[in-house]
């Protein structure tokens, strides 16, 4: 099985698809003969045409709003946003339109538009290249929210969305776009979307991340390990819907939680897996679930690497979760 | 004040009376294409009033009516059935037009158990996928960079079909018109822009949205030609909709229609227009009145006599009469549509919610008017 990082298994999954379907088309800035400023469109354009391989105009309202209409006309758009902090100039036609298209016209118009979109900071770039908006997105009924933190995940989480009808933000983990590398299988398979993966069994504490942080979870794992304590890591994958089954599964066994996000912490996702598990599982927990998140402040630039959650923070949180 | 626009650059075909204009030349519409036009412009103008009515006695949530603009709506007469709309919220006559039902407008109005978008939205927010008419949005522009979207998807696919869009001249000022124009410029997308500029954004006159002397002149920044036409006259706005469709179809890109019209009465029912403007300027519209003028010239034709519109009117008044009894006696959707269309399969957190929204008490509705 080759191995391969998450930007040759995001190409990998689009170019697949794309000689499947010929409504796949994908748009964006610097999307074409560049093949993206990250290169996951790298070689597409050669393949396929200007046609299917879109370089668009600077304007992401323009990228989200075309695509719209040309998956309410038939085709299949794979729009990119070069970054996940430039999403706001779209973000009335996300919320507004896409997620809401197919509600609005009593399901005379589904919208099957999948936007691909680098987050997460990490990579020095100050608040407009680092955000992790995927609360506001997650809050917005009618989107799915696809997270993966490897390039398995990736390409099978990417070709299941290009095959199911919903409109998808698919978050991408830039900081480790080329550091996380594995075995990815070179023909077609699809992941359950709404499913999270274990990445490592344990017993004492369940530790939830996703995207870029998953690798910082296990790291922290790996230490409390070291100190003879188990951790259960889940990575969640699917944000919305997320898998409430697979997660209540993993804290009724160990009774503890520690959430780890590199969003802001207020409002961010982990208030809502909080408020779903001790809904469901009250009677099970031995303590307060914990945060480890990013502050809220705008993400800064020279001191990023205070500003983001790290392994040890994790593992404190660990410590503090199971004196409690 | 009473605002006069420029009148420069105007394609007209009919004076105000109806009579061509000397020099003028005629598109070629076949008769009874002209009649179907006239017959949908009463049936738009008899739903309006009655409608108004209704909202006016309570019985009716909202309503916009469209009254001395009919005649921008049938610029999609030129269109084929294949051919994509993306309306505004003022275009009664394009939906009509292309085959949208008394019953189904009515149903949508009231939001019953058989509004086609199934209660989902306000009044006037239609949808109907089966006319390629696309469903309507409240926040002004979003629909013009989806039009687009759709007219380059047709060219993409090989297929030569058109992209209609509508919006007023308010929407001119936001970045979706910019986005739109600009990509569809660049993309040669064959679309269709039509900017009804009926004067007036709620309150806000047009000389408040844009320094420039014309809408029209804005397409030239986006490499496509800018017309702008009599709105009010039902000649000149089939003339230049089918001159902007076949460009677009021959793949020679889009073009924008900047349709000279006016808003005789308020923006939506919510509105009060003697608060913000002089009372005689809808009067000298009036004299302009796209319904009146297209009487006047096909009874010029011999295409009309009286009993055929009265006979038009005491229909539609029935039909009408006949879809509000049958809007009364038809129930809201049930409760548990409301889950529905979120997603293609409902997931488990709105199968939860929706279980437990259907294990309580029923609330009743204080607008639902049964």
């Amino acid at each position: 099985m080759p191995v391969m990082n998450i930007i040759q298994a995001v190409n990998d999954a689009l170019r697949l698809q794309m000689r499947l379907d010929p409504r796949t088309v994908v748009l964006g800035e610097d999307v074409g003969k560049f093949g993206g400023v990250f290169r996951a469109t790298s070689g597409l354009y050669e393949e396929f045409g200007g046609d299917r391989v879109i370089d668009t105009p600077l304007a992401e309202a323009g990228i989200i709003g075309t695509a719209i209409g040309m998956a309410l006309y038939g085709l299949r758009p794979v729009p990119e946003i070069q970054f996940g902090d430039f999403i706001f100039p779209a973000f009335d036609q996300i919320v507004n339109e896409l997620a809401k298209f197919r509600y609005r016209s009593g399901g005379q118009y589904p919208c099957p538009v999948i936007i691909r979109t680098p987050v997460g900071g990490g990579i020095r770039g100050g608040h407009y290249h680092s955000q992790s908006p995927e609360a506001l997105f997650i809050h917005t009924p009618g989107l799915k929210v696809i997270a993966p933190s490897n390039p398995y995940d990736a390409k099978g989480l990417l070709l299941a969305c290009l095959r199911q009808n919903d409109p998808v933000l698919f978050m991408e983990p830039k900081r480790i776009y080329r550091a996380s590398k594995g075995e990815v299988p070179e023909g077609d398979y699809t992941l359950e979307l709404g499913k999270l993966a274990v990445t490592r069994p344990g017993t004492q504490i369940t530790l939830i991340a996703w995207s870029g942080m998953v690798s910082i979870a296990e790291e922290a794992a790996a230490k409390a390990e070291a100190a003879g304590i188990s951790v259960e890591v889940l990575d969640l994958r699917s944000l919305m819907p997320f898998d409430i089954d697979g997660i209540l599964a993993s804290v009724k066994k160990t009774g503890r939680c520690v959430i780890v996000h590199e969003a802001p912490k207020t409002c961010g996702f982990g208030a809502e897996l909080i408020a779903s598990i001790q809904e469901r599982a009250m009677e099970h927990l031995e303590a307060p679930i914990t945060r480890v998140c990013g502050f809220d402040t705008p993400f800064p630039y020279t001191l990023e690497h205070e500003y983001m959650p790290n392994a040890d923070r994790v593992l404190g949180a660990i410590r503090q979760t199971l004196e409690w | 004040m009473v605002a006069v626009q420029a009148q420069d650059d105007l394609r007209r075909v009919l004076d105000d009376e109806g009579r061509v204009l000397p020099g003028a030349r005629v598109p070629d519409v076949a008769d009874d294409v002209l009649r179907n036009i006239f017959d949908k412009m009463t049936l738009v103008r008899v739903m309006d009033d009655r409608m108004m009515r209704l909202q006016r006695q309570g019985r009716l949530g909202f309503y916009m009516k469209s009254i001395g603009e009919e005649a921008t709506h049938f610029a999609t007469a030129p269109l084929r059935a294949s051919d994509w709309v993306y309306p505004s919220y003022r275009e009664q006559g394009a939906w009509f037009y292309r085959g949208y039902t008394i019953k189904q407008f009515v149903d949508q109005l009231f939001g019953n158990a058989n509004d086609p978008v199934k209660g989902r939205q306000m009044p006037v927010h239609h949808s109907a996928n089966w006319l390629n008419l696309v469903s309507i949005s409240s926040p002004v522009g979003t629909q013009i960079p989806q039009a687009v979207g759709s007219a380059y998807a047709a060219k993409i696919m090989g297929k030569d079909d058109v992209s209609m869009v509508y919006f007023g001249e308010g929407t001119s000022s936001t970045g979706e018109f910019h986005v739109g124009m600009n990509f569809a410029g660049v993309w040669k997308a064959p679309c269709v822009f039509i900017c009804r500029n009926n004067g007036w954004a709620i309150s806000v006159p047009r000389e408040k949205q844009t320094a420039a002397k014309t809408f029209a002149s804005k397409a030239v920044g986006y490499g496509m030609p800018g017309i702008r036409v009599d709105g009010n006259d039902i000649l000149a706005v089939l003339q230049v909709a089918q001159e902007a469709i076949d460009r677009a179809r021959a793949g020679d890109g889009p073009t924008l229609i900047e349709a000279l019209t006016y808003r005789v009465q308020g923006h939506s029912s919510s509105d009060d227009p003697s608060v913000y403007r002089d009372p005689k300027e809808p009067e000298i519209w009036e004299k302009r009145d796209p319904l009146n003028r297209m009487r006047n010239y096909l009874t010029h034709r011999g295409l009309w006599d009286q009993a055929w519109e009265q006979g038009l009117i005491d229909r539609y008044n029935q039909e009408i009469t006949d879809a509000l009894a049958a809007s009364d006696a038809t129930p809201p959707p049930p409760v548990e549509t409301m889950f529905d269309d979120v997603y293609e399969e409902m997931p488990w957190h709105i199968r939860e919610q929706k279980a437990w929204l259907m294990a309580q008490a029923r609330t009743k509705s204080p607008h639902h008017h049964g």
